[in-house]
C-alpha cells in the first residue's frame, strides 16, 4: 500500500516521535487551542513576534501522528519568517492539501501532500495551521476544524 | 482478564457462513482486500430480507397509515401495526400500546425527559445517570436540569470500567426521581447489573429507565422480567434500518404523560378551543411515522428471534475472548474495560500509537473499526485518554477476521515502531 507509506513517511514518523518547539512559550504574543472534537485532539499553538517577524513558534498538546507531525513541521517553517509570510504558509498548506500542489512551500512540508489521498485525515493537518493563523490574528478563542460534529455513535 | 462466557454449554456452532451469506454488504474488498467490518457497535449490518421488505414495502404496499379507506393505506397500516406486535415480542412487552415508534434510541430518552420527567422536576429533585453513558443518555437530562433546576448525579466507574454499586446505594434516595443507566456501554462493552439497579431504585419508588442500544443485538431482552419502567433501542444496531427505533414504557406511565410532539395522527380532535389526544401509543406519534423503518426493523426483529440465539451468544463470546487474547499479546496495547460482564466490544490504545493513526491504517488493510471518543467524552476523561480504538464484533464475525485484525495491527506497529 504505496498511499499508506507516504502518509507515514520517516519524516512524518520522526516528528511525531520527537516534536520540535513542543513546549510552553515564555511571554507569547498570541495563543489560540486547535481542537478536533471528534478526534479528541487538542493543540495549543504559541508565537513569540518581535515587530512583524516570528522569533519563536511553539506548540502543546496531543493528538494524532499526523496532527502532531504537522505541527511540529510548521513550528520549524515558520520560525524567522514574518507575519504575512506565515499567513502565505498557512493559505499555501491549505492548497497543497486541497490540490496537491505545493510550489510556494519550503520542501520539507511537502511530506505532508499525502494527507490529500486521506480525506478523514485532512482536518488533523491542518488543526495547528488554523490554529497558527487565529493567534496571528489575535483570536485566542478556541477554534476547530470540523464543521459539524458528529453525535452518532 | 478473561471474558466471562454468557452462553456455556458444548453444543454446536452456528453456521456462520450461511449467516454471513445473508448479509451482503459483507462480501466486498476494501483497499484490495475483503473487507473485516468491526464496527458494529456503530451500526450493524442488515440481511436480505430485511433490504428486500423495504423495497418491497416502497414497491407494492407504500400509503399513509391510518388514515385512509382505500386498500393500500389499510395495508401499510397492517403492515406498519405487525412491526409494533413484532417489536413488542422481541423485548417481552405486555402490549404493543407500549410500544412508541422514535427515531431512535436518542429520541426516546428526550421523550421521556421533556414529558416524564420535565412535569415533575423541581430544584429539590436529582437525576441519577451513570459515568459511562453514551451522550445520548447525558445531554437530555443536562438539558432537562437546565429547564427545571433539578440536578444531575453521576454514579463512578472503577478502572475495570464496572458501575460502582456501593457508591449506586448511597447516591439514590429520596431526592431521586429518576434513573437512566445504559444495559451495556457502548465505550467498555460492559453489561450493566440492570435488574439490580432497579430492585434498588424501586426501594425509593423511583424510576429506571434503561438504554438499551448496545444490549439489544447481544442479550436477549425482558423488559418484565427486568422489572424497569422504560426502555430505548435503535434499529440500525439490531440488523434494522437507520431512523426508527423503540421506547417501551408502562403502559400506565404512557397514560399519565402528556404528548411531547403536537401535528397530525396523535390527536383525536382539533379545535381552536383546545384539541384531544389519540390513544396509546399514537399520542406520541406526531406527523407521519417512518413506515418503511418500522417495517423493515419488524423483519429484522422477527429475523433475528428466529435465530438460535444462545448458539448466536456463544459465537460472540467466542470473538470476544479471541479478541482480548489478540490486542492483549500484541506489545503496548492496552484494553480500556475489563468488566467480567461484557459483550463482544473490545476498546483498547497503544502507547505510542494515536487511535486515529491505527483506524487509518487498519483500514487500508480492509479493517474497519471505530476510533475516538465514542459519544462518551465524560468517560474517556475517566480513563485518561484521548480517544479509544474500538472493534465491535457481531455474530457474523469470524475468528478469522480476528487474526486479520491482529495483522492489520502489527503492521500498524511495524510502521510506527520501525
Amino acid at each position: 500500500m504505496v498511499e499508506l507509506e507516504m502518509l507515514y513517511r520517516e519524516v512524518v514518523l520522526e516528528h511525531n516521535r520527537r516534536p520540535r518547539n513542543f513546549r510552553r512559550l515564555a511571554a507569547p504574543c498570541g495563543c489560540t487551542e486547535g481542537i478536533n472534537a471528534l478526534c479528541g485532539d487538542r493543540l495549543r499553538v504559541c508565537v513569540r513576534l518581535e515587530g512583524e517577524q516570528i522569533i519563536e513558534a511553539a506548540f502543546e498538546g496531543s493528538g494524532c501522528a499526523i496532527s502532531m507531525a504537522s505541527a511540529s513541521m510548521m513550528t520549524e517553517a515558520v520560525t524567522g519568517s514574518t507575519r504575512q509570510q506565515a499567513r502565505a504558509m498557512v493559505a499555501a498548506l491549505g492548497l497543497l492539501l486541497a490540490t496537491g500542489e505545493s510550489h510556494t512551500l519550503p520542501d520539507q512540508l511537502c511530506a505532508l501532500a499525502a494527507v490529500k489521498a486521506f480525506p478523514s485525515r485532512v482536518k488533523c493537518a491542518v488543526l495547528a495551521w488554523e490554529a497558527l493563523r487565529a493567534a496571528l490574528a489575535g483570536e485566542h478563542l478556541a477554534i476547530t476544524t470540523e464543521d459539524e460534529l458528529q453525535y452518532t455513535d | 482478564m478473561s471474558a466471562k462466557l454468557h452462553a456455556q454449554g458444548t453444543a454446536a456452532l452456528p453456521d456462520i457462513d450461511a449467516l454471513r451469506a445473508q448479509f451482503p454488504i459483507l462480501h466486498q474488498q476494501v483497499n484490495g482486500k475483503p473487507l473485516v467490518y468491526l464496527d458494529n457497535a456503530a451500526s450493524a449490518q442488515r440481511p436480505d430480507c430485511v433490504i428486500d421488505a423495504i423495497s418491497q414495502y416502497y414497491r407494492r404496499d407504500h400509503a399513509n397509515v391510518h388514515r385512509g379507506v382505500h386498500t393500500l393505506s389499510d395495508r401499510a397500516t397492517q403492515i406498519f401495526e405487525q412491526a409494533r406486535e413484532t417489536a413488542a415480542r422481541f423485548i417481552n412487552a405486555g402490549s404493543s400500546r407500549e410500544i412508541v415508534w422514535t427515531r431512535g434510541t436518542t429520541e426516546a430518552i428526550n421523550l421521556v425527559a421533556q414529558s416524564y420527567a420535565r412535569p415533575k422536576l423541581t430544584t429539590d429533585d436529582e437525576i441519577l445517570i451513570t459515568w459511562m453513558e453514551h451522550h445520548a443518555n447525558i445531554v437530555p437530562w443536562q438539558i432537562l436540569a437546565q429547564q427545571t433546576g433539578a440536578h444531575l448525579r453521576v454514579v463512578p466507574v472503577s478502572d475495570a470500567g464496572e458501575l460502582d454499586m456501593e457508591a449506586f446505594e448511597t447516591m439514590i434516595g429520596e431526592r431521586t426521581r429518576l434513573v437512566a443507566v445504559g444495559h451495556v456501554s457502548n465505550s467498555l462493552g460492559t453489561i450493566n447489573p440492570v435488574a439490580d439497579i432497579v430492585r434498588l431504585a424501586h426501594a425509593y419508588d423511583v424510576p429506571v429507565l434503561i438504554d438499551g442500544a448496545q444490549a439489544v443485538p447481544h442479550l436477549e431482552v425482558d423488559v418484565q422480567a427486568l422489572g424497569c419502567d422504560f426502555y430505548a433501542f435503535s434499529g440500525h444496531k439490531v440488523f434494522g434500518p437507520t431512523g426508527i427505533g423503540v421506547l417501551w414504557a408502562r403502559e400506565r406511565l404512557l397514560e399519565a404523560m402528556p404528548p411531547w410532539h403536537g401535528g397530525g395522527e396523535m390527536i383525536r380532535t382539533v379545535s381552536f378551543q383546545g384539541s384531544t389526544w389519540n390513544e396509546l401509543p399514537f399520542k406520541f406519534e406526531a406527523g407521519t411515522p417512518h413506515i418503511a423503518g418500522a417495517v423493515g426493523l419488524g423483519v429484522a426483529l422477527e429475523w433475528f428471534m428466529n435465530q438460535d440465539r444462545v448458539a448466536l451468544a456463544r459465537h460472540e463470546a467466542q470473538l470476544l475472548a479471541e479478541c482480548t487474547d489478540c490486542i492483549e499479546s500484541l506489545p503496548g496495547l492496552r484494553i480500556v474495560g475489563t468488566a467480567v460482564d461484557k459483550v463482544s466490544v473490545v476498546a483498547f490504545v497503544a502507547d505510542d500509537i494515536h487511535a486515529h493513526d491505527l483506524g487509518t491504517i487498519l483500514d487500508h488493510e480492509g479493517v474497519a473499526i471505530r476510533t475516538g471518543h465514542h459519544c462518551t467524552m465524560p468517560l474517556m476523561e475517566r480513563f485518561a485518554v484521548p480517544a479509544t480504538a474500538r472493534a465491535s464484533m457481531a455474530f457474523y464475525n469470524t475468528s478469522a477476521e480476528i487474526v486479520r485484525l491482529h495483522a492489520a495491527l502489527e503492521r500498524a506497529i511495524k510502521l510506527f515502531r520501525a
